[in-house]
């Protein structure tokens, strides 16, 4: 299986073209995976915002039409904080999805499996994989697209923060799922300290972490024992 | 009132929270609760495997930060990770012998006071998915029937995280991992939540959401998202 560095240094090693960081990761996720297609979703606790990413026309069409409809596997995912495994799609998508699961099914998607983009209550986005041939994607499969979905996890957090492709992170910053508990407690912490929600306050604490260069967790034990205040007070240096 | 009589209500406790509002948090949480209590030791957590080589706590009887700190490191080495890799309970380990095994655990483990650590797996078939950890302040060693205990313990945690529709597919498995350990995120969110709004130390703020959770029949998970929204408030948890 890929983990979720591999992936990232994949995707940053071939930064810099015409294609956006969450193409290039769905590009990728497709080729792994062996999948017709993949596509990013952008969701926050209201709902669908909008297609970031797409590794082709098709899976693109789809993937905006979860947006028009208010309907589909990505939409799930983001609610019910949990992944949707369809591996059937013809016999149970259109239960599931009335509009979504035909059109689906008539464009050759015989499985679909949507991922939620999240760090607990930080709601980011969908990663939705779409297959020809039914079935499940097995033990090692569905590592490999967990993997992806941490990938794309911090890719998101990234253009939120509009950090530029390619630049070097904190390691720590790669895999928001290893991350100790502390750095989810300060989150919140940060999150009534500076009147934010909680994903705003997420992207604060890892600009500081990368503004001052010090690892994410030393930051968050700095804020939940009060030596730090983020955001910064005039006249602090940090 | 005796032994078996505590055990029969215990199972009949556990089975009543494998219903359709099923929230593994809460269920976790009761598991550690009583397992510490049946076998007489001092704290006890779950751990569970994110499909991706980490293992991670969901539920511990205390979140005392040496504690959490004690499973954190079983990612490198520990009884947790030896069970978690070999499918097999770990248990009766002596001080000695776990000095050399583990000897970064050991240190770590004496420090906080426990003397001796017991590990056992959730298993299904052939996948390891978890473990169940066990400490204690003497050194004490299970029997076989505490072993036998520990394991039916064990085994009933791996059921209500897998539910029947999940040994069918291999890919639910990660449906209800992943589902277990966003929930757990959220929790230590709203412990952050709850100690820059009103000052309650981290190590508290999960009883407090627990024992909410318990008198009002909400599930840790949405107590938890009510916190971060700040709909709930250390107010409401205070109120009788």
């Amino acid at each position: 299986m890929r983990t979720t560095a591999q992936i990232l240094a994949a995707v940053d090693a071939v930064a810099g073209s015409a294609r956006s960081l969450p193409e290039l990761l769905c590009d990728d996720c497709a080729t792994h995976l062996g999948l017709v297609g993949a596509g990013i979703a952008l969701m926050n606790d209201t709902g669908h915002q909008g297609v970031v990413g797409a590794s082709d026309a098709l899976t693109a069409r789809l993937e905006e039409l979860q947006f028009e409809l208010g309907e589909g596997p990505g939409l799930d995912a983001s609610r019910d904080n949990a992944p949707i495994l369809r591996s059937d799609l013809g016999a149970r998508g259109s239960a599931t999805w009335p509009v979504f699961g035909p059109v689906a099914v008539a464009a050759g998607v015989s499985a679909v499996f949507a991922l939620p983009l999240q760090v607990g209550a930080v709601r980011l986005g969908s990663l939705c994989l779409y297959r020809s041939a039914p079935g499940s994607l097995g033990v090692e499969g569905t590592a490999t697209a967990l993997a992806y979905a941490d990938a794309a996890t911090e890719v998101l957090l990234r253009l939120h923060a509009e950090v530029a492709p390619g630049s070097s992170l904190h390691s720590d910053l790669g895999d928001m799922l290893r991350l100790r508990a502390e750095v989810h407690q300060a989150t919140g912490f940060v999150s009534v300290q500076a009147s934010v929600g909680i994903t705003e306050a997420l992207l604060l604490l890892r600009a500081h972490a990368f503004a001052a260069d010090r690892p994410l967790l030393d930051v968050a034990r700095d804020v939940l024992s009060g030596r730090l205040r983020i955001p910064l007070q005039e006249g602090e240096d940090g | 009132m005796t032994t078996e009589q505590r055990l029969s209500q215990v199972f009949v406790e556990l089975a009543d929270t494998l219903v359709d509002e099923f929230d593994a948090l809460d269920f976790l949480a009761t598991l550690t609760e009583r397992s510490v209590e049946l076998l007489n030791a001092d704290a006890a957590g779950v751990i569970l495997n994110d499909l991706r080589g980490n293992l991670h706590v969901v539920a511990s009887t205390s979140d005392a930060a040496q504690l959490l700190e004690l499973f954190e490191l079983q990612n490198d080495e520990g009884p947790c990770l030896d069970c978690f890799k070999g499918g097999r309970p770990v248990v009766n380990v002596g001080i000695d012998e776990a000095r050399e095994r583990w000897p970064r655990f050991s240190v770590a483990a004496a420090e906080v006071g426990y003397r001796s650590a017991h590990a056992l797996p959730l298993r299904l078939r052939d996948s390891v998915v978890g473990a169940m950890n066990l400490f204690c302040r003497d050194d004490v060693r299970l029997s076989d029937a505490d072993i036998a205990l520990g394991q039916a313990l064990a085994d009933i945690a791996t059921i209500g995280l897998l539910q029947e529709r999940a040994v069918r597919q291999s890919g639910l498995i990660a449906e209800q991992l992943q589902t277990a350990l966003t929930s757990r995120i959220m929790v230590e969110q709203a412990k952050g939540v709850l100690l820059a709004s009103a000052g309650v130390p981290v190590d508290q703020g999960f009883q407090l959401m627990r024992d909410y959770s318990r008198r009002h029949n909400r599930s840790l998970k949405i107590v938890a998202q009510s916190v971060i929204d700040r709909v709930l408030t250390v107010d409401d948890f205070r109120r009788p």
